[in-house]
């Protein structure tokens, strides 16, 4: 605009300045416009095209095992037979017990942030929870593998193991030798990953609530946690469940961390202690020699699906942040 | 919430910058290969370290470059035969006609050892005696306590524990795993139809760790564990070893020696294509669980002078590099191998016109 103004004021006749700032505009109008739709085009063309990709890949696997690839254990790569049933278990069991203790911490922390905690303190904790969702995988697996397993088999298993023997079906969830490696260190590791994604989202969403509202419960007489039951909960539901379903999907993908603490076993067994393997680990481990096409096909098939999965999750995460636009909106 | 818009355009860029970079890494890579005579490789993970090694004095003597990724055999197997390096090294063999179908040969650059390694209260490295039968039958999950009767035959005066056996295996496809399954197979018949010989199998009992560090940490924090890792992480990490009874009835340490032994009593003259894998090897002094790393070449490849310089790096590993595959604890191949493998370049490996490319 400056330009626009000091070429004005200069000697030249307006007409044809006019004319010329009008088309450089035009110019730079139709660049930004064609250079960012390409750019957006782009995005779709990567993702059909990663789509693409994986059905071409998994289709050798796919036509050979048909629907029986979802419902068989088996994994034998030297007589070439796979099912996808232990890593699909896998993915789904860490997962849930990943949101299971994530979920609750998370809440509190952002009830605390949001409620409760006097403002020097917020800034440093808010940032302590987004330095953690800064760590590499890596790192947390390394960590999994030598700081939290022999702590877990040493001083946390052993006591389940013998809480539990003999109480049925509990019994059962916990029984065998305390490795310290396996399902269930697998999800306490996923749980501190996904804390500050569902952390940061919900603090995010406790604040949209009106002050008005929590200030006219508090008036009434209600209690920190009355007003948190009765009016930021309800208010918040589904951006909440957004945030919960965006650490959800980060769950289920996540490879590096998992790899290292589950075990990679192959196997479906009763106990959450005992090795097993997730959809993401199996291909991280196996790829890199899977030499025939149809290991290498099976491996693909597993991309897919948990391309599937994790696309359902999402889809339904951005329906309820859809719905709380809305609301807010309102 | 403006959160979905927001994410937009950082996601957008990054998106973009991944697609420059992919389009930018590829030409490079083969400028690389064609340009500054740099000979590329890649493959093996287990041949890496002495590869980048003697790639380090090589460039010193010659001023010529080795660029090895470290990619896995399986990937190395796949990169040579799609010709987009010069050489592939891998720790399994490929079959004569896998050779023959891929205009490939294969020899064997410099030798490992697989060992089992335990972690038993009591019991010093080196002390408890295994053989290859009593080792299957731990690994498949038939023998389950460390006082079982076939393993107490073999340590008639080791002090061995009640406890249950805690089993540690390679969860990544790995050659290391390959060599392992591999003796098993040959020395326990019911090993190959109920487990089999491949770089990944389907484990009947135990956990799965990642890398050789990985069997080795887990084997180090889990008491009564055993596992298998390759020679330089068992000596470097000083963890508990077996030794092992060979085909010979004779019991063995790990180690160089041992490795070189099973090496050289190798026929691999009668070997077609080379393809022999050397583990349960004949000989008193051999350690049964030796393997080779194979490397592949084109045999008349589309850039010669590609070849011709990666040649000329595999002849001086050959005679210079054996002290520094010796100081990474590897085992440099004998010279009566090496001589058969000179002898295989110079008959089978020539240029378009028909000319041999090693004289």
């Amino acid at each position: 605009m400056n330009q626009v103004a000091s070429v004005a004021s200069s000697a030249a006749p307006a007409n044809s300045i006019t004319a010329s700032a009008l088309r450089r505009h035009t110019l730079w109008d139709a660049v930004l416009k064609h250079g960012t739709r390409s750019a957006a085009i782009t995005v779709l063309l990567l993702l059909g095209g990663v789509i693409v990709t994986l059905i071409e890949g998994s289709w050798l696997s796919l036509s050979t095992f048909g629907p029986g690839f979802l419902t068989t254990e088996k994994w034998n790569p030297v007589s070439e037979e796979f099912g996808a049933l232990a890593p699909i278990y896998g993915t789904l069991l860490t997962s849930l017990i990943a949101m299971l203790i994530g979920i609750p911490i998370s809440i509190g922390i952002a009830i605390f942030l949001t409620e409760l905690c006097p403002p020097r303190l917020k800034r440093s904790i808010s940032t302590a929870i987004e330095l953690l969702a800064g760590i590499p995988s890596i790192i947390y697996g390394i960590w999994g593998l030598f700081v939290l397993a022999p702590f877990l088999q040493a001083h946390v298993q052993p006591v389940m193991i013998s809480t539990f023997a003999g109480v049925p079906l509990l019994g059962g969830l916990f029984a065998g030798p305390p490795y310290g490696i396996g399902i269930f260190t697998a999800g306490i590791i996923l749980s501190i990953m996904v804390l500050p994604y569902i952390t940061s989202v919900t603090r995010d969403v406790f604040e949209t609530v009106p002050p008005t509202l929590k200030e006219s419960a508090y008036a009434l007489g209600c209690t920190t946690w009355e007003v948190v039951r009765q009016v930021v909960l309800p208010f918040t539901s589904t951006g909440v469940i957004g945030g919960i379903m965006l650490g959800l999907g980060r769950a289920l993908g996540e490879t590096m961390a998992v790899t290292f603490v589950i075990g990679n076993a192959h196997r479906i067994s009763g106990s959450l202690l005992a090795p097993g393997t997730t959809i993401s680990a199996s291909i991280a481990n196996e790829f890199t020699e899977a030499e025939t096409e149809l290991y290498t096909s099976s491996l693909i098939s597993l991309g897919l699906l948990l391309f599937l999965i994790t696309f359902t999750v999402l889809a339904i995460a951005r329906f309820m942040l859809l719905r709380l636009q809305r609301k807010a909106g309102r | 919430m403006r959160f979905p818009r927001a994410a937009l355009l950082p996601s957008l860029i990054a998106s973009l910058l991944a697609l420059a970079a992919c389009s930018k890494s590829t030409p490079s890579a083969t400028e690389v290969a064609a340009g500054d005579k740099d000979i590329s490789g890649a493959g093996s993970t287990f041949f890496y370290p002495i590869a980048s090694k003697w790639a380090d004095t090589y460039k010193k003597e010659t001023g010529t470059g080795l660029n090895y990724q470290s990619i896995g055999s399986g990937g190395g197997i796949k990169q040579i035969k799609s010709k987009t390096v010069t050489f592939g090294a891998s720790d399994k063999p490929l079959s004569v006609d896998e050779l023959n179908e891929a205009g490939l040969i294969q020899f064997p650059a410099i030798i490992g050892g697989v060992i089992p390694v335990v972690n038993l209260e009591g019991i010093t490295p080196g002390q408890l005696v295994l053989d290859g039968k009593t080792l299957a039958a731990i690994f498949v999950g038939d023998i389950k306590k460390w006082d079982d009767a076939a393993i107490k035959a073999l340590n008639p005066e080791a002090t061995l524990p009640a406890a249950d056996i805690a089993i540690v295996h390679r969860s990544d496809g790995s050659g290391t795993t390959f060599l392992f399954t591999d003796y098993l197979s040959k020395v326990e018949p019911s090993w190959k139809t109920r487990v089999g010989a491949n770089s990944a199998v389907e484990w009947p009992a135990g956990i799965g760790a990642k890398g050789n560090e990985g069997v080795a940490g887990v084997v180090k924090q889990t008491a009564a564990s055993i596992g298998y890792v390759e020679y330089a992480y068992a000596k470097q990490n000083a963890m508990s070893h077996v030794r092992m009874i060979n085909q010979a009835g004779k019991a063995v340490e790990p180690g160089i020696e041992s490795f070189q032994a099973a090496a050289a009593n190798a026929d691999w003259a009668a070997a077609p294509g080379m393809n022999l894998v050397l583990t349960d090897a004949v000989g008193d002094a051999s350690w049964p669980i030796t393997g080779a790393v194979f490397v592949f070449f084109h045999k008349q490849p589309a850039q010669p002078e590609n070849l011709a310089s990666a040649i000329k790096f595999f002849d001086w590993a050959y005679t210079k590099g054996s002290a520094e595959a010796v100081a990474l604890d590897y085992v440099p191949m004998p010279d009566a191998v090496t001589a058969l493998v000179r002898q295989l370049w110079k008959t089978s490996l020539t240029d378009s016109a028909g000319q041999p490319l090693y004289r």
